[in-house]
């Protein structure tokens, strides 16, 4: 079985379960690690977008 | 002197002792990632943790990422190695059944690949936590 995923999609999963370790591993209580899991996420996504339109303008 | 005293004390004070537990829970946290979370009761982080982890390593092996083997090569194969180790039991399952020959045919593989190390660097730092929560750093 093969998976094709695109390259947003691929980095959005990506941040999910990255997200979803680093706030059980860095934070104590539960509401801590949901939140900091939140952070992680916006960060990582919010990073992809960053640097694609980076490179969309770069690209011009 | 005294001062040596004092600094001894404090250092015994606050190094926590070493149990079984805290050498046990990581190793079995590597084995099968989460099982470490699992084995000192903390079930719901044990599952996430393993679905996580997974999930990443299947999917990975599903977008056609390559499985470092050993070696004494490149340094980038050898971290690459490092890092794929760390899934544990899913590392050595997978190269057993030989998967992960990381046929570059598509641009996602080199994705793949990527999945594959972050799994295990991510069920590294799982494997460690679980020794924190044995020697009561973290509840």
């Amino acid at each position: 079985m093969s998976i094709s995923l695109s390259h947003f999609s691929a980095a959005v999963v990506f941040a999910l379960f990255a997200s979803v370790v680093f706030g059980i591993t860095q934070r104590d209580t539960t509401r801590a690690q949901f939140r900091y899991g939140l952070y992680c996420f916006a960060l990582f996504v919010g990073g992809v977008v960053l640097a694609g339109w980076l490179m969309a303008l770069l690209r011009r | 002197m005294a001062n040596t005293t004092t600094d001894k004390a404090r250092s015994a004070v606050a190094a926590p002792p070493m149990t079984t537990m805290a050498i046990v829970a990581p190793i079995l946290g590597w084995l099968i990632p989460g099982a470490g979370h699992v084995l000192l009761k903390r079930y719901n982080r044990g599952i996430l943790l393993m679905v996580s982890v997974v999930a990443m390593f299947l999917i990975g092996l599903g977008m056609d990422g390559r499985v470092y083997r050993p070696n004494g090569g490149d340094i980038l194969d050898i971290l690459g190695f490092v890092g794929d180790v760390g899934a544990g039991g899913l590392y050595f399952i997978a190269r057993i059944m030989d998967w992960g020959h990381g046929l570059i045919a598509h641009a996602t593989a080199d994705y793949g690949t990527k999945y594959l190390i972050v799994a295990g660097l991510l069920n590294f730092i799982a494997a460690a936590d679980a020794h924190h929560i044995a020697l009561g750093k973290k509840p």
